[in-house]
């Protein structure tokens, strides 16, 4: 058995200590929210927070966790209010939204580091993630949108 | 009835729940309609019983107006949508629901939509026959029937009104969820005249509203699956759970049209959580209790595969195939004129040849499906464009009648023409079936690049002949490549495949004599719809070659086209219109320079104007997209801007970085390393222009798409001098000579 703590809650999973986080947390934690894209880092949809760091989850071995923290989407706000997740709301970001959970555990853990990001740092920090439908002019509007609503900017 | 409610029903029903409600007041703080119009209500995927039987039963149901399959309206004035486009990303369950909304003038806060069951008789496209979507052919070949849809329930409605008051219908208006008595303004709620309106006969033909009092269309009305999509609750394919579920991967033969000759399982077997090692059509299935338990299976299984004849075939070979096969006259798409006689004249003549590559639609979410098989009944949940082909594939490998397969369609993760095919699908009924437990198969994101259905690689000479001042007197052009239809003996052998056509024969450009013929060579690839399709492919020739005639004849891009397009008036409007929003003509900053192309796909008509720089590396920089679309009436434009600046990426990334080769048979490429997709970085802003012309409805999903690589190329001639003729763009070929 290995002990994690996932959105807060501590769970003991009965799996192969090299199983990817992803798929615990999908699989055995029903937590679906977080997405399989590509199972080597280079797609973002797999995307969670270790201690409010992003990290590849499709790669993360479960017994790599440790004390850490996880961090899915479903555990980004309660009542799906996070500043990301007004702005994506507000600016209608995703299409097909299957990369979208990536993207936002992305941007939220940018935000919670830099508050007021630029181009570049969108860049830098987005560069993990896919998004096949071509979201991403939206996307950035979205993420200075949200640093905006985090600094308590106008509704 | 929703899913929820039923016994033993997967746990992705999509409805308001506390978190959905808490979302609201978010949404209610949008934007809002100058109509009043607040956020909608909860999303409801319907995973609705599709026994047309028991629909009807339910139809016939007392409190309740169905007047149709598309709608019912209840006592609590709740409306309930049925949508039957698949969501891949389109917005088809926000655009669909606001046409039948409008028309029945509902109140869009008590609208609820389900996804349609598979049950052609009610949900065929009204235009193919077939329930099976792409094309672009949501909105464009459904919107008179749901108007009508939507129509037909508000007469009823009124007139219930006009019984319950005694008064004339002449004097019923509606505003949304009420009927009103004008001259008194007396107002009853929908769903007070839902049982009244139930004993009326339906209106056959229903008068629909004039476009001044839309109240939805052609207003910006938030996407319903926002909120889901960023909750992590939207439920797609790969996120179904069915009690009892197990989890399949599937080896397949590495060559395309390869067999399975021998396997030795037993080594898969004995991998923990391993269940069954199952043969499938597509290869050999483990099934196990996890994904990472089944993919560990799957790497320890031994199969000896029998190869087949494509093992032969290389990307090189189709070139030179190709190439070879140009020299040979080809099926006739077209002739007006004599282009062979005016390109024999002795006057000047240009000659090129273009040459584009196979390509894959890289859907975000892999390919997946469920499947639950029973002595009497099969049910699926996939993330399909097609639930009529997925009822009528689990039909005939299960045995059962039709009406016995129920098909859930979940939301999509992406679909691009690919998730109309039903290789993942039969996939998941077979072994669902051998084993006798519901399965679930996921494909890799490998399995997904190298066993698709590719846009078709094709080779392309063209011959113009050009009279003094350069405009073109005969314009020749023959494509070698394989037809999707061809291939599957869904066209006529003795004409042109109109998949491999389309953009080329109907190249838009007043030219005295044209002649354009296809030469089909398959070599066993197979070959699928790619968002755009033939257009994808064939619109980049075009609108390349058509940038040659105009350089060579020292004219500007622009004005040249503008010139040939006298008798194609909406090409030539979308064309001026994206010239003049770009600045076409006005300065740049140094070293960047404007490319343009127009385009017909779809039933729309689209131009870009790409501005574009190449970087210190020789890399090809796009800074910005200029798009002007005319998609005939333009039902959320926000959501046609969304279409336009997505298929803008798609198109770049295909332009840039887009390629699959074939090595003995076998797709080279493995994952987003060797594949690579545009990110953001390299992402430029697209900004869209809709040209709202009036007419008939157009479509959006591939539209925008064609005319963005030959746009970049274009403008790479202008700061190079060097003509891209081959996909994707290599850097090499922009260096100076």
């Amino acid at each position: 058995m290995i002990a994690i703590t996932v959105n807060g809650t501590r769970q003991q999973v009965d799996v192969a200590p090299d199983t990817p986080l992803l798929w615990v947390v999908r699989e055995r934690l029903g937590l679906t929210g977080t997405k399989y894209g590509c199972g080597m880092a280079l797609c973002g949809a797999c995307t969670v927070h270790l201690d409010g760091q992003p990290v590849r989850s499709c790669i993360t071995p479960v017994s790599a966790v440790g004390t850490r923290r996880v961090t899915t989407i479903e555990g980004l706000s309660a009542k799906v209010d996070h500043p990301v997740q007004r702005a994506w709301i507000e600016l209608d970001v995703p299409q097909c939204g299957y990369c979208q959970s990536g993207q936002l555990m992305s941007a939220a853990a940018l935000l919670a580091r830099n508050a007021s990001p630029s181009d570049a740092d969108i860049d830098d920090a987005m560069a993990g993630n896919i998004c096949r439908c071509g979201t991403y002019q939206r996307i950035r509007a979205a993420i200075h949108r949200a640093a905006a609503l985090a600094k308590g900017g106008s509704r | 009835m929703k899913a929820g409610a039923r016994a033993g029903a997967p746990t992705h029903t999509q409805e308001n729940r506390p978190q959905a409600a808490a979302a609201r007041p978010l949404l209610a703080r949008r934007t809002l309609l100058a109509g009043g119009l607040a956020a909608g209500t909860g999303l409801v995927i319907g995973f609705q019983v599709s026994f047309p039987a028991r629909v009807l039963a339910q139809a016939a149901k007392a409190g309740v107006l169905a007047p149709n399959q598309w709608l019912r309206v209840d006592r609590d004035g709740i409306v309930t949508i049925v949508n039957s486009v698949p969501e891949m990303g389109q917005g088809s369950l926000t655009t669909m629901p606001m046409i039948v909304a409008d028309e029945l003038d509902a109140d869009w806060d008590r609208v609820r939509v389900e996804q349609a069951p598979a049950d052609p008789s009610r949900y065929a496209n009204p235009i193919t026959g077939s329930q099976s979507y792409g094309g672009s052919r949501g909105v464009r070949d459904h919107l008179a029937a749901w108007r009508k849809a939507g129509a037909a329930a508000r007469e009823m409605l009124r007139e219930a009104a006009a019984q319950e008051w005694r008064v004339p219908v002449t004097e019923v208006d509606t505003e949304p969820g009420v009927a009103v008595h004008k001259p008194s303004g007396r107002k009853l709620p929908y769903g007070q005249l839902v049982d009244r309106a139930a004993q009326l006969p339906v209106p056959q033909n229903p008068t629909l509203k004039t476009p001044d009092r839309f109240r939805y269309i052609g207003k910006r009305v938030p996407r319903r699956d926002t909120a889901d999509k960023v909750s992590g609750r939207g439920v797609y394919g790969i996120d179904v759970k069915v009690p009892g579920m197990l989890i399949a991967s599937v080896e397949r033969c590495p060559v395309f049209g390869g067999k399975v000759q021998s396997v030795d399982a037993s080594a898969a077997e004995r991998v923990p959580g391993v269940k069954r090692v199952v043969q499938v059509t597509n290869g050999v299935a483990v099934v196990a209790d996890s994904f990472p338990a089944a993919l560990a299976g799957r790497s320890a299984l031994k199969v000896t595969w029998n190869e087949g004849p494509v093992s032969q075939v290389s990307t090189p070979q189709i070139s030179r195939d190709y190439a070879a096969a140009a020299t040979q006259p080809g099926q006739v798409a077209r002739n007006d004129g004599d282009a062979t006689a005016a390109l024999g004249a002795g006057g000047r003549v240009i000659e090129a040849a273009y040459e584009v590559p196979f390509l894959e639609h890289a859907c975000m979410e892999p390919m997946n499906c469920t499947a639950k098989v029973t002595a009497d009944a099969c049910e699926i949940w996939a993330p399909t464009q097609s639930p009529g082909g997925t009822q009528a594939a689990a039909a005939r490998i299960t045995g059962l009648p039709a009406a016995q397969v129920t098909v859930h369609t979940t939301l999509l993760g992406g679909g691009f023409g690919r998730r109309g095919e039903i290789d993942f699908v039969t996939d998941a009924v077979e072994t669902a079936k051998a084993v006798g437990a519901p399965v679930k198969v996921i494909w890799t994101r490998t399995d997904d690049l190298q066993h698709s259905f590719y846009r078709p690689a094709t080779y392309n000479v063209f011959r113009a002949a050009v009279d003094a001042q350069g405009k073109p007197t005969a314009w020749w052009n023959r494509i070698v490549g394989g037809g999707i239809l061809a291939q599957r003996g869904r066209a006529p052998a003795s004409q042109p495949d109109p998949t491999a056509m389309a953009g080329a024969r109907d190249m838009p450009y007043d030219i005295g004599s044209v002649r354009v013929e296809w030469v089909n060579k398959d070599f066993g690839i197979p070959l699928g719809f790619w968002r755009s399709v033939g257009s994808s492919q064939n619109i980049f020739i075009v609108e390349s070659f058509i940038d040659e005639l105009a350089h060579a004849a020292k004219a500007d891009p622009y004005e040249y086209r503008r010139a040939l397009l006298g008798k194609s008036p909406r090409h030539k409007a979308v064309l001026e219109l994206a010239a003049t929003k770009a600045g076409w003509g006005s300065a740049l900053p140094a070293g960047r320079a404007r490319g343009i192309a127009v385009g017909f796909s779809y039933a729309s008509y689209a131009a870009h104007v790409a501005e574009v720089s190449i970087t210190p590396e020789g890399q090809p920089k796009v800074h910005r997209f200029v798009c002007a679309i005319d998609c005939g009436i333009a039902v959320n434009p926000d959501q046609v801007k969304a279409q336009m600046e997505g298929g803008a990426i798609y198109g770049l990334t295909g332009a840039l970085h887009g390629l699959i080769s074939i090595d003995r048979g076998r797709v080279t490429q493995t994952n987003f390393h060797d594949y690579p997709m545009l990110r953001i970085a390299d992402a430029p802003v697209t900004d869209v222009h809709i040209l709202d012309s009036g007419e008939a409805p157009g479509g959006l999903g591939e539209p925008g798409v064609p005319t963005v690589a030959p746009a970049v190329t274009n403008a790479l001639y202008v700061l190079t001098g060097k003509r891209i003729r081959s996909l994707p763009i290599r850097p090499e070929d922009l260096k100076k000579a």
